[in-house]
């Protein structure tokens, strides 16, 4: 920490306390304060807006959605005789529980909008060109893992419409041509809708889709600062990078240079031709 | 590469002995030796005297040099040697020692994640196909079925579920046809998307609930022209025939026995299309598929395999 000015002593001794912790991490693994210190204080372009926060906000409601979804797993009982009532318990008797299901279940409609007006954000700025595809191509498959969230989700208060949309919903799936009788059997656990095909939901919504969208959207913010923020349509930058001292990159949309620096590793190799 | 990374193996005799596979019965010799002791003493003995064995032929080659003993006629070349030959093309199907093993390292990681992960794959998937028999549900006396009207039936399909093994079926008595008794026995599973289609038509009676082998099961008379699904507007005559609507197909139907004058439903089927009405009925029957599926034309080519 560089001293701008003289530090009252008060001050000295809270920043200590603050930092000592930190210092003792710092001392045993640089690179592990310094990714943290690269991802909040990296390079950005100038021009970002607010539409460039879509993407932090889906990521946000994609937080209060594992948090309170946790949260509900403690008290939700995943079987056929008790999910019902589980439900109007949690709802009605248990403390605050009207609170948390109420944001588990509007937050899934708020995770939803947010991802798509990202989408569409991306989509018009340009962003999802060279060297971004890979990164459009993660967030789609994030895109559909969250719409199974949101079918595997709906099944679980088990209540008459839960029970009938997933019937619609599993008949839909098993109509896909060649193999669809054989995913709708295993989506049901049998031939006809069953307990086995509330706990089946419930495992695919609580563990497997939220396994690999923690991993895919990792991957995503990953490529995010590997390969920079995508400046808006009318920059000057275009879809380049600003060098360091602020001054445009020497290269363009045809020759980008992504700029990774330091605590996430080498950049890649440089492009010649285009 | 071996040879770039060990450089100053160069000219340098190896001290180590050289390679030898008799460590790999020695092992597996001790492994039998371990599973006799759980499993039987015959096969622990015979583990043990393949362990004293190759340990012994093991140690013999361990202490060739040490022993002085003349080196044998064709000496296998050594490890480093291998590694340095590498590069030469006359030999190309040597391969060192860190190759070897990388490759054995990643095909034992793939054998046991395999026998890790098959089982448990088999257990996610298989439940859902294995074992799907259809049981028999009794549903009581033919009495309580008039001639020539529907009667709606709601039984246990399945016992330990609660309302969730409840289905519903229409009934109707077409009389005696060959001196038998015909009935037409519609499941009320929509064929469009599974939703539960309603009898068109005023209730014909009072609902009762009668005790049966399987459970209860009540019995609502209605005088049904035809049937009609609430979801998206699918809609059947009297035959179970779409009528309008989505539907690809008729309504699934009942195979049925009579057992000491009650009627036993038994496994449903699909139907194409029914010629006919009632007793005369002829019946284009396919095995069960589910609601949406084709089961006749041209389209049924989508769904070649059914579970």
């Amino acid at each position: 920490m560089i001293a701008r000015r003289q530090k009252s002593k008060r001050r000295q001794q809270l920043e200590a306390l603050i930092l000592a912790p930190l210092n003792w991490l710092d001392e045993r693994d640089p690179k592990l304060l310094g990714g943290v210190r690269y991802f909040l204080f990296r390079k950005v372009p100038r021009e970002t807006n607010w539409f460039h926060t879509l993407g932090s906000a889906t990521l946000t409601a994609f937080l209060v959605q594992l948090v309170t979804g946790v949260i509900l797993a403690m008290y939700y009982k995943p079987s056929a005789n008790e999910a019902y009532d589980s439900i109007q318990k949690i709802t009605n008797e248990l403390t605050l529980g009207w609170l948390v299901r109420g944001m588990h279940r509007w937050g899934a409609s708020v995770f939803i909008i947010l991802l798509f007006l990202h989408m569409g954000r991306v989509f018009l700025f340009g962003a999802y060109k060279y060297p971004r595809e890979l990164n459009w191509l993660v967030g789609v498959i994030i895109l559909t893992l969250a719409l199974f969230e949101g079918l595997t989700g709906y099944l679980l208060p088990w209540d008459q419409t839960a029970y009938w949309a997933t019937v619609v919903a599993i008949n839909i799936n098993a109509n896909a041509p060649i193999l669809g009788p054989f995913l709708g059997d295993f989506l049901r656990g049998g031939t006809e809708i069953g307990e086995n095909t509330l706990s089946i939901f419930y495992s695919f919504h609580m563990l497997v889709i939220p396994g690999g969208l923690i991993g895919l959207i990792l991957l995503h913010l990953y490529l995010v600062v590997r390969l920079g923020v995508t400046p808006p349509p009318w920059s000057p930058a275009a879809a380049g990078y600003e060098e360091e001292d602020g001054r445009p990159a020497r290269v363009g949309l045809l020759e980008p240079r992504p700029r990774g620096n330091g605590a996430l590793g080498r950049p890649p190799r440089e492009r010649t031709g285009a | 590469m071996a040879d770039d990374l060990e450089p100053e193996r160069h000219g340098v005799e190896p001290q180590h002995p050289s390679p030898t596979i008799w460590p790999f019965a020695f092992a597996g010799g001790i492994a039998l030796l371990l599973v006799g002791i759980v499993v039987s003493w015959p096969v622990a003995i015979i583990g043990a005297g393949i362990a004293v064995i190759f340990g012994f032929l093991w140690i013999r080659e361990a202490t060739r040099e040490v022993r002085a003993l003349p080196p044998p006629p064709e000496p296998e070349p050594s490890v480093s040697e291998l590694a340095l030959e590498e590069d030469e093309p006359s030999e190309p199907e040597r391969v060192s020692r860190s190759r070897f093993l990388e490759g054995a390292t990643l095909g034992l990681g793939a054998v046991i994640g395999g026998i890790v992960t098959l089982p448990a794959l088999g257990f996610m998937v298989l439940p859902a196909f294995v074992g799907q028999e259809y049981e028999p549900v009794d549903i009581g006396p033919l009495e309580n079925f008039p001639e020539n009207s529907y009667v709606t039936a709601t039984f246990v399909y399945k016992k330990g579920e609660g309302r969730l093994g409840r289905r519903t079926a229409f009934i109707r008595n077409n009389g005696l046809v060959n001196e038998v008794p015909s009935m037409t026995i519609i499941s009320s599973r929509c064929v469009h998307m599974g939703c539960p289609t309603q009898p068109q038509g005023p209730p014909g009676g009072e609902p009762t609930e009668i005790k049966t082998s399987s459970g209860s099961v009540s019995l609502q008379p209605v005088q049904a022209s035809g049937f009609g699904c609430p979801c998206h507007g699918g809609a059947y005559d009297a035959e179970g025939n779409r009528t309008a609507g989505p539907p690809v197909r008729a309504l699934d139907r009942y195979e049925y026995s009579i057992r000491n004058g009650n009627l036993i439903l038994g496994t449903p089927y699909s139907v194409g299309e029914v010629d006919g009405e009632g007793g005369k009925a002829r019946i284009k029957a396919y095995r069960l598929a589910d609601p949406g599926q084709h089961v006749d034309g041209i389209e049924q080519v989508f769904y070649p395999y059914v579970p």
